[in-house]
């Protein structure tokens, strides 16, 4: 119970501590929602396609999971890693898994409020629709297909500097934005992208979540690309968290 | 006396650096103990391993009777975090909630605050205190908890005086309403102005552990200069410690009392020039104390 308790107060102070900086949440905010209204919203042969804007409104949904994970894990470790205040907040009478899960929910929270516009602006001015439960079960593949991006986060995190980690981060995302179609639909790619596009996390966790909300196939490779995403991005993670433990106390 | 953070036998490593050579060390409830050595003796390494922060490379350290990584053996115990660590964003009465909110028993933000000089601020985020405005603060944040047991890791490096009595003032006030305090510092006058117990430490080893007066009868040595053809001579008067040879006739001495030293001088009859007498820094009293030229310190090692 307390340490559920403790985990609420983590979260509490971290999403406070964000909230601090609001150009900080812009980018997860703002951005996603505002590449609805640029790209898709003045579209109207995108817009006025319920099938298109529905899948255009999940490839914004998957790009703002994208934007939060990554800053909000890349930055905040490199960050945390550069500053003493981790290493007094250990010395409290917390368990360890209070600071993780703080930092799990206080990204997922952050996650999810950046997909609000997104959804509310796709429903209002786009023909985008799906039932509620069919929204509901694409969260939850949206939480699945998120997972690699939350490790991506992770790894750049304990792998360099904060101010590098801010220019990775950036790169990353707008490469695995466009490579991945979230900001123009895959049909629209070449074919070499589109082959190219396929092995690319961002562009499975588009076909997944898609599939989750409107039904159809599920190509082998989404899921199979998924999985080794997942354990790929999981195991270099934790690796570099290892290595790091070493390094910070020399 | 109820000991209340133990280490026995403790070896860390970090890589091929020995940062604590095979320590044991009892800490008993009551006094106020200071840990005093040199940069890079171990001070701040004992601190976390009592904090859980790190493991011993070897040997066992104990909290409250348990194991210090366990959190729930840290209820009781005190810390400060390093003055660049504070959340800038968050203000300071944020920052004292926040910490507070781990402990069952806590002290209320406005009267922590008012202990340490901190009502006027609690609104201001912690990112536009000054340098001492923010010791307070970390220093105030060990004691939100009602802690028995308080580690301070240099709490005023880097203060100005006014600043450094006021912090010591408030350590003063709460080791009276119980609190046991571990206070490591490089300043011997930090040290003198706190402690009760000493205990210091080079190279990762315990080299002394006595009270105020012991310790400081072993490090709070007096540093002369002069030339002289007899060096040999002078080297050979009593109270003397150490003897340096300087370029030429010149020579360095560590003496215990310098005007015992020099009453002895004049009286032998030694012909010398250009004497000069200061205080030994600490680090050269600790370079007397490891190189264990004297058998008063050797014994005390």
């Amino acid at each position: 119970m307390s340490t559920i308790r403790l985990t609420m107060v983590h979260t509490k102070y971290n999403l406070l501590e964000t909230a601090r900086v609001p150009i900080a949440i812009i980018g997860g905010l703002v951005f996603p929602a505002l590449s609805l209204m640029f790209f898709v919203v003045p579209q109207r042969a995108v817009a006025n396609d319920p099938v298109f804007a529905t899948q255009a409104v999940i490839s914004l949904a998957v790009f703002a999971l994208l934007v939060n994970s990554l800053f909000g894990f890349g930055l905040n470790i490199s960050e945390a890693r550069e500053k003493p205040w981790d290493p007094y907040l250990r010395t409290l009478p917390a368990p360890g898994i209070c600071r993780v899960l703080a930092q799990v929910f206080s990204t997922g929270a952050l996650g999810l409020v950046s997909i609000l516009p997104v959804i509310v602006i796709g429903a209002l001015f786009t023909e985008a629709s799906a039932p509620a439960w069919r929204v509901i079960v694409g969260m939850v593949a949206l939480a699945i297909a998120a997972l690699p991006f939350m490790f991506l986060g992770i790894c750049i995190g304990y792998s360099m500097p904060s101010k590098a980690a801010i220019a990775v981060v950036q790169v990353v995302m707008f490469a695995l934005a466009f490579g991945g179609g979230l900001f123009l639909p895959p049909f629209l790619f070449a074919d070499w992208l589109n082959t190219l596009s396929q092995f690319l996390p961002s562009r499975h966790a588009r076909e997944f979540v898609i599939w989750a909300v409107q039904g159809g196939d599920l190509e082998p490779w989404v899921w199979i690309g998924i999985l080794f995403w997942t354990i790929a991005s999981l195991a270099l993670a934790l690796f570099l968290f290892r290595r790091d433990e070493g390094r910070r106390y020399r | 006396m109820t000991t209340l953070a133990a280490l026995d036998h403790v070896t860390r490593r970090y890589g091929d650096v020995l940062a604590v050579d095979d320590v044991s060390l009892e800490i008993e409830a009551g006094t106020i103990l200071g840990l005093l050595g040199p940069n890079g003796a171990g001070k701040t390494t004992v601190i976390s391993l009592i904090q859980g922060l790190r493991r011993p490379t070897s040997g066992t350290v104990t909290l409250f009777g348990g194991n210090p990584a366990d959190a729930r053996n840290r209820q009781s115990l005190g810390s400060t975090p390093q003055e660049t660590a504070l959340p800038t964003t968050l203000r300071v009465g944020e920052v004292i909630d926040f910490v507070g909110a781990h402990f069952a028993d806590r002290v209320p933000t406005p009267q922590l605050a008012t202990e340490f000089g901190l009502e006027s601020m609690l609104r201001r985020q912690t990112g536009s205190l000054s340098g001492g405005q923010k010791r307070r603060l970390n220093v105030a944040l060990a004691f939100v908890g009602h802690p028995k047991l308080v580690l301070l890791d240099e709490p005023t490096t880097g203060l100005d005086v006014d600043a450094r009595h006021t912090l010591w003032n408030a350590l003063r006030s709460q080791h009276e309403r119980g609190a046991t305090v571990v206070v490591t510092s490089h300043y011997l006058e930090e040290i003198e102005a706190l402690a009760q117990r000493v205990v210091v430490m080079g190279e990762g080893r315990i080299l002394a552990d006595d009270t105020l007066r012991g310790v400081l009868d072993q490090v709070g040595l007096r540093w002369v200069r002069l030339e002289s053809a007899d060096l040999a001579g002078i080297g050979a008067l009593p109270g003397v410690v150490r003897v340096e040879p300087g370029s030429g006739s010149s020579a360095t001495l560590f003496v215990r009392d310098s005007d015992a030293f020099v009453t002895a001088l004049v009286r032998s009859g030694i012909a010398f020039r250009h004497l000069a007498v200061r205080g030994a820094t600490l680090e050269e009293a600790f370079l007397t104390l490891t190189a264990g030229a004297d058998a008063a310190v050797t014994e005390a090692v």
